[in-house]
Formats: structure tokens, C-alpha cells, sequence
């Protein structure tokens, strides 16, 4: 259960979210299941003595980011009892009186050069009496919102053991209507994992879907109707700089890029019906993986490069089948549910996560399949889940869904406990894409 | 001879404008003033301007009858629907499809884009291939009847365009799951 406190916290920060969104157009973050198994985490603003006030709380940002895991609680910041900045001003029994398992302080000084600025944070064990980390980041007053998701990465992973994803980015689609006709602005954006600092990198009178992240996070991948039938372009996410990758007759669909990046594999009709390709990037040279009359379509890449699976009808209605690359063997991953699709691995290759539909169900979900039991875990419950994308440590589900009758991005922990949504206004959203690992 | 004769097609328009001039002072129609004096004034002034006006007029009504003639022969429906995941046509559709086919062949230079579209439910790019497989399941019906692989052109959509956003309820679906005859 979230608290009283937590939830007016919340509901405030929404509203801040929201008079932001006007001028930034990012994506806002509503809790929509919270874990009654937190650990609470006091996280002390930091302190500031330089003139005027700095563009980021920075001790917020990382409180957002921990509690919107679902494994920390946030003490409220009216219930601290003091405001230490380092560890000489820590006294331990006031933290246990608050029940806080970890505390978190810092500071932010002007740098010797007068424009930069130095964060030292302390990580403290509040049981334990310890100090758990100490460090020093330098960062352009700029920068400060990506030092804070760096601070965030770096206590989640001392707590947890599990590399934090709060510097990782979103790429998404937003569809809005144009004023007066009956079609649609499309555009590609790319955000901070926490939906801020979103920026548009491709504007589209004509539909954008499937963009994919290549392995080292400089690309993406997607398909485009821009000249009126579907393309792949690979576009690199820093400069804009982009070509067409294919442009076949018929369908040029759902890339995916290999893990060494040297290869997509992607859906072509080009040999008169949806078969899987992979498209060799230094060879440029194509080679077809599928050979059935029925679709086979959705690519994805286990971890090891060694397998894909995909989405096939060939019993029928859309089906997991995985394909071994080096035998070519095809064998059926998922039969539970008569709609199984568009699976995408965890990154320890253990499950995969996929569209599922309940035989006789309506409900589209997001289902989490274990890979060695074929057992079956349903994670989501609106009517048109699609489009899951699993974040770079495993442990979140971005997805796509219908929230009334506009498009937004949700959030699922993978063990289903936690769910987070971040729509934006306006505009529907779709197509949510995590990166790998930044940094 | 012939062809110097055609090659001036202002002479024929002039005549064309003197029986359109007769028609309208003797006309059954009662005499407009207004309507008499820009009559009166056309015939008189037999220049090249006023004669390819009148030449571009009667070419005007010669395309609109054209297309009158055309719209006769290709069929009124314009969309057909199909199950849920299924791109097979459905046989109270073929009447269309026969009608589009023998538009087709009676125009080989008419060019037809067939949109394959999916309702909103299930993946995108499953969707899209859906999509294609309803096109092509129309291209090949077509094939059949005889018309020519040239004259189409399969294009799914998927899910990206439905003609009931955010659909709901059966019907809803129903009317996204299509094939659109694009000429």
C-alpha cells in the first residue's frame, strides 16, 4: 500500500510533471500499482549554498527514480528530522526513529572554475552504522539531470546488486491529429528512461513503427511510410544522419538488431509473402531464414545471437516459434492462449515476453513465458496491450496500451507487482523501444 | 486536307460556338437579357482567345461525360471487410470483386492500389502482414477474373490507419478490417 503522504507527493509531482509537459512536451509518470514490500530509503536534499537556484533537485530525481522501482519508499521529505549533507552531520539513531533502512546525502558546490559543479553523495547502511558509497561527480549545470540518474544508478546497484536502467532512454511514436483533416503527425522521439528531456527525431505526415535500439545505443532502427510504402531506415540518434536500409517490394518490417550489431534480421514480402531475412550490414547482403506459405513475421534475437524467434500462423493464429541460426530448426515456444505474438527475450534469456490473448479471452496482456518450464505469466490486464520492449537489466516491461481511447506507454515490473504509466497530451503513443545500457 | 482541318480546332470551336450562340437565342428557355447580350457578344468576336474559351468548354463537357460513363462501369463499393486474422474473401463480396475486375480489363490503362488494413487488436507488424495477405488475397481473386498484374499494386497499412479509431465494440472492428480499392 502506498501511504497517504506518498500519494499526495505523487499526485504534486504529477502536477509539476504536467505544467512542465507544456513547454517540453516529455512524457508524465502515473503510479498505477505500487508494492506494499518497500524498502524505505530517507534521501536528504542536497545542499546548495552557490547564488540562485539550481536547474535540477537532484535528490528528487534520484527519489523518483528509486521509488518508481517498486523496491524503495521515499521518506516523505517534511518527516526528516535533519538535513545532513555528509557524514559528519549523520546521526544514525535519528534514521532508525525513522525507520529508514538506508539514507542517502549530498551536496552541490560551484567548481574551482566557477561554472561547473562538484556532487559529493554518501550512501549510509542505517542498521549497519556504514557507509556504503562516497563519491565525487563533476557535471555542467546542463548536465545535472543525467549526474542525478547516474547517482541513482549507482545506490540502485548498491542496494539491489542489479545495474540501475535510470540512465538508459525511451525511443517512442506519437500519433496526433491534424487540425481539420482526418490524418495523423507522426513522430519518432527519444527520452530519458523517466519519460524527461524528450526529443523528436523523426516528424511524419505518414505512419512510423518499430524502432530498435542497435546494441551500442548510437542507433535506431525503423520502419517508415514517408514515400507512401514501407521502408527500413537506420538512423544514428546523435546527429539525425540516416539511409534506407531496404525498400523491397511489399512489406519492410519489424528490424531487430543482431547483439554484435552487425546484422538486422526484419520481415520482407519481397519473395511474395511475410518471411524472416537478416540482413548482413558489412556484406549487405541478404539471407532468408523462413520458408512458409503461412506469416512469419517479428523478429527477435536471443541473447547469444544463436536463435531468433518470431511470430508465425502457421498452426493457424499467430504463434512463439523459435529458429536455431546454425540447424535451422524451427520449433513452437508458446501454446497457451490462441494469439501469441511480437516476443521479445529477458537479457538473461531465461523468459520471453510477448502479446498474449487467454483462448476464449478478449484481453490482450503483456505474458511473461519461461523458457525451460513453458510456464505461462500473465503481467498486464487492460483490453490492447502490444509492442512489450524489456529494459536492459530485466527487471521493467515498457508496453503500449489503450488507456480510454488514447494511446500510452505503460510500465510493468517483470514480476508484476509494479505498473507505471507515462502518457503525454494530446498525442497518442505507441511503439515504446528501451535502450541497452548508456554507459 | 483532313488534317489541316483538324489541326485548327478554333475553327471548330467557332462553329460550336455560333450553334451554341443559336441555341441560346432560340432556345425553349425564356430569353434572360443579360444572357442574350453575352451571346450575341461571343458570336461577334471571332478571335482566338474567345474561340479556345469556348473550345476548352465543349472539351470540358466531353471529359465530364467521359467520366460519367466511366463511373457507370466501375463498381459503387469501394471497401471490403474480412474476419478477424483471416484474409480469405468472404463470399458475398465476390459480386464486387467480379465488377472491379471487369472494370479492369475493360480499362487496361486504369491503375488500382489495394490498401490491405487490420482492427487495432493484436501487434503492428503482425498486423501489417495481415494486411498484405487481405491484399493479396484480393490481387489474386483479381489475377483469376483476368486482370492484369500491372494494373495493381498491394499496400498494407496494418493497423495504422483505422477508419473507427479506438474501436470497441465487434462492429467497430469490423469496419477496420478491410481491403480499399485505391484507383
Amino acid at each position: 500500500m502506498i501511504s497517504k503522504t506518498l500519494k499526495l507527493t505523487l499526485l504534486f509531482l504529477l502536477m509539476a510533471l504536467m505544467l512542465s509537459f507544456k513547454v517540453q512536451a516529455n512524457l508524465t509518470i502515473r503510479i498505477t500499482q505500487g508494492s506494499d514490500q518497500t524498502t524505505p530509503v530517507a534521501i536528504v536534499p542536497f545542499s546548495w549554498k552557490g547564488e540562485g537556484a539550481l536547474p535540477e533537485d537532484v535528490a528528487r530525481i534520484v527519489s523518483d527514480n528509486l521509488q518508481r522501482t517498486g523496491l524503495f519508499e521515499a521518506i516523505p521529505r517534511e518527516n526528516l528530522v535533519s538535513l545532513p549533507s555528509s557524514s559528519a552531520d549523520v546521526i544514525y539513531r535519528d534514521w532508525r526513529l525513522l525507520q529508514a533502512d538506508y539514507l542517502l546525502v549530498g551536496s552541490i558546490d560551484r567548481a574551482d572554475n566557477g561554472e561547473d559543479l562538484v556532487i559529493n553523495y554518501e550512501l549510509f547502511d542505517v542498521l549497519a552504522e556504514e557507509r556504503l558509497l562516497g563519491e565525487r561527480v563533476t557535471s555542467s549545470s546542463r548536465e545535472l539531470r543525467s549526474r542525478a540518474h547516474f547517482i541513482s544508478d549507482r545506490v540502485y546497484q548498491e542496494l539491489t546488486g542489479q545495474r540501475g536502467i535510470f540512465s538508459t532512454r525511451l525511443a517512442y511514436v506519437t500519433a496526433e491529429p491534424r487540425e481539420g483533416e482526418g490524418s495523423y503527425q507522426y513522430r519518432l522521439h527519444v527520452a530519458d528512461a523517466d519519460g524527461q528531456r524528450s526529443r523528436t527525431v523523426l516528424t511524419s505526415r505518414e505512419p512510423i513503427l518499430s524502432p530498435d535500439w542497435s546494441p551500442d545505443g548510437t542507433k535506431l532502427a525503423y520502419v517508415s511510410f514517408e514515400r507512401g510504402r514501407p521502408a527500413i531506415y537506420i538512423q544514428e540518434v546523435a546527429t539525425g544522419s540516416r539511409y534506407q536500409l531496404t525498400n523491397y517490394r511489399g512489406l519492410n518490417g519489424a528490424p531487430a538488431w543482431s547483439p554484435d550489431g552487425k546484422q538486422l534480421a526484419l520481415t520482407l514480402s519481397r519473395d511474395g509473402n511475410p518471411e524472416i531475412y537478416i540482413y548482413r550490414l558489412e556484406e549487405r547482403r541478404l539471407i532468408r531464414v523462413t520458408h512458409h506459405y503461412s506469416i512469419d513475421t517479428e523478429p527477435s534475437w536471443s541473447p547469444d545471437g544463436k536463435k531468433l524467434i518470431f511470430t508465425s500462423s502457421r498452426s493457424g493464429g499467430p504463434q512463439i516459434y523459435q529458429v536455431n541460426l546454425e540447424s535451422g530448426n524451427i520449433g513452437r515456444l508458446s501454446f497457451e492462449g490462441n494469439y501469441n505474438a511480437r516476443a521479445r527475450y529477458s537479457p538473461d534469456g531465461n523468459e520471453v515476453f510477448m502479446v498474449h490473448r487467454e483462448s476464449g479471452g478478449g484481453l490482450f496482456s503483456i505474458a511473461a513465458l519461461n523458457m525451460e518450464t513453458g510456464r505461462l505469466r500473465t503481467l498486464t490486464t487492460s483490453p490492447l496491450d502490444e509492442s512489450p520492449s524489456v529494459a536492459p537489466n530485466g527487471s521493467m516491461v515498457i508496453y503500449a496500451l489503450m488507456r480510454g481511447d488514447q494511446g500510452v506507454l505503460g510500465v510493468v515490473s517483470t514480476d508484476g507487482r509494479i505498473k507505471y504509466e507515462l502518457p503525454a497530451e494530446r498525442s497518442d503513443v505507441r511503439e515504446p523501444a528501451w535502450s541497452p545500457f548508456l554507459n | 486536307m483532313d488534317l489541316m482541318k483538324y489541326s485548327k480546332p478554333f475553327a471548330l470551336a467557332a462553329v460550336l460556338a455560333l450553334v451554341a450562340g443559336c441555341g441560346g437565342s432560340g432556345g425553349t428557355q425564356p430569353a434572360d437579357e443579360t444572357e442574350d447580350e453575352v451571346t450575341a457578344e461571343e458570336v461577334q468576336t471571332s478571335d482566338g482567345a474567345e474561340t479556345s474559351a469556348a473550345g476548352e468548354e465543349s472539351g470540358a463537357n466531353a471529359e465530364a461525360m467521359g467520366e460519367d460513363a466511366m463511373d457507370a462501369m466501375r463498381p459503387e463499393v469501394m471497401t471490403i471487410y474480412f474476419d478477424f486474422d483471416k484474409s480469405n474473401i468472404r463470399s458475398e463480396f465476390y459480386d464486387v470483386l467480379n465488377g472491379h475486375a471487369a472494370y479492369l480489363q475493360a480499362n487496361p490503362d486504369a491503375q488500382v492500389v489495394l490498401e490491405g488494413h487490420a482492427d487495432e487488436r493484436g501487434t503492428r507488424e503482425y498486423n501489417m502482414a495481415l494486411g498484405e495477405r487481405r491484399g493479396n488475397s484480393v490481387q489474386r481473386y483479381l489475377s483469376l477474373q483476368g486482370v492484369s498484374a500491372d494494373q495493381m499494386e498491394v499496400v498494407s497499412y496494418g493497423e495504422e490507419r483505422p477508419v473507427v479509431r479506438a474501436a470497441d465494440t465487434a462492429e467497430e472492428h469490423a469496419k477496420n478490417r478491410r481491403v480499399e480499392f485505391v484507383y
